[in-house]
């Protein structure tokens, strides 16, 4: 990573525009050309330094479920706690924390009432309490890593 | 777009787009090509979608491990029920804290509310963070958390 895809990673982590050719655009705010945002977006991804370039979708605002629920797994259980869980697609991130509550996924899903559903079933196949912590109140999301 | 209902188009256009836009000279046409309407359809309703805050912005996820912030923490804080909204409107405005939520308790084990990411380089400056919220908190919080994440176990965008 050099400082040029330095500065494309502070400039575009929103606000790419919605034209016909949008790479052009952004690449003129920047002072390079078309061919060479695209080839650096691509390699960028490829490495796994960029984990998305595209819309971020408000799940809620879509008409969608959202929550967050944690777990309190046993050690010796944690892997095959973890593989039960990962293997919902409405699973869309889950991390080990350092705490009794030690495991902590991100449900979303296309309808709200399907929320439940997935956490009963999870209960259910692993045998361990869910405890669903839907947000109440958005104060903020949306912070700009500097690279 | 109130009450959160999105046309079967726009929900196209949501399953071409989840994984991401194509990295290609003209990607709006090629989201197009693939829901079958117009560039200038899929365009417009970008916009509109934009605009009504259910695309909440457009642009790169930088994957903050790679970029060298190896500690994310998820700051927990127990604050009041009357308290709640002084103190998300405080912690929220903080240019750190990449989120800030209001949570339920799950009492008598959990009887944190207030949700907040912070991320860093060092665990010095976490520390330095965490320390700065509860400064900023004061007697707002009567008792916080760090649980920084050890591992991932998924990740992946948004399905449909």
């Amino acid at each position: 990573m050099d400082e040029i895809d330095r500065r494309i990673i502070n400039a575009l982590q929103g606000g790419f525009p919605i034209a016909e050719r949008p790479f052009a655009l952004a690449a003129g705010r920047l002072g390079l050309d078309e061919a060479e945002l695209l080839a650096r977006i691509t390699a960028l991804k490829q490495a796994g330094v960029i984990s998305r370039f595209g819309p971020m979708w408000h799940a809620e605002k879509m008409g969608g479920g959202l929550t967050l629920s944690a777990m309190q797994v046993p050690a010796d259980r944690f892997d095959e706690v973890a593989a039960v869980v990962n293997s919902f697609p409405e699973v869309a991130h889950n991390y080990a924390r350092e705490h009794a509550l030690n495991m902590w996924f991100v449900v979303a899903t296309e309808r709200p009432e399907r929320i439940k559903q997935v956490l009963a079933e999870i209960e259910s196949r692993t045998g361990l309490p869910v405890h669903d912590m839907p947000k109440i109140e958005e104060f903020f999301v949306g912070l700009r890593f500097e690279a | 777009m109130s009450g959160g209902i999105l046309s079967p188009l726009d929900r196209a256009i949501v399953r071409a787009t989840q994984e991401g836009l194509p990295l290609v000279e003209r990607p709006y046409h090629a989201v197009a090509e693939a829901v079958g309407t117009t560039p200038e359809e899929v365009m417009a309703r970008m916009e509109r979608l934009l605009a009504a805050g259910v695309i909440r912005r457009i642009g790169l996820v930088p994957n903050h491990y790679a970029l060298g912030y190896g500690f994310n923490g998820m700051t927990v804080w127990d604050v009041a029920d009357e308290d709640i909204a002084e103190a998300g409107l405080l912690v929220g405005n903080l240019d750190f804290v990449s989120h800030c939520y209001h949570r339920p308790r799950h009492l008598p084990h959990w009887p944190y509310s207030l949700f907040a990411m912070i991320h860093a380089k060092e665990k010095a400056a976490a520390d330095a963070l965490v320390a700065s919220i509860a400064q900023l908190l004061g007697p707002l919080s009567r008792g916080h958390l760090v649980l920084f994440s050890s591992r991932i176990l998924k990740k992946t965008g948004l399905r449909l």
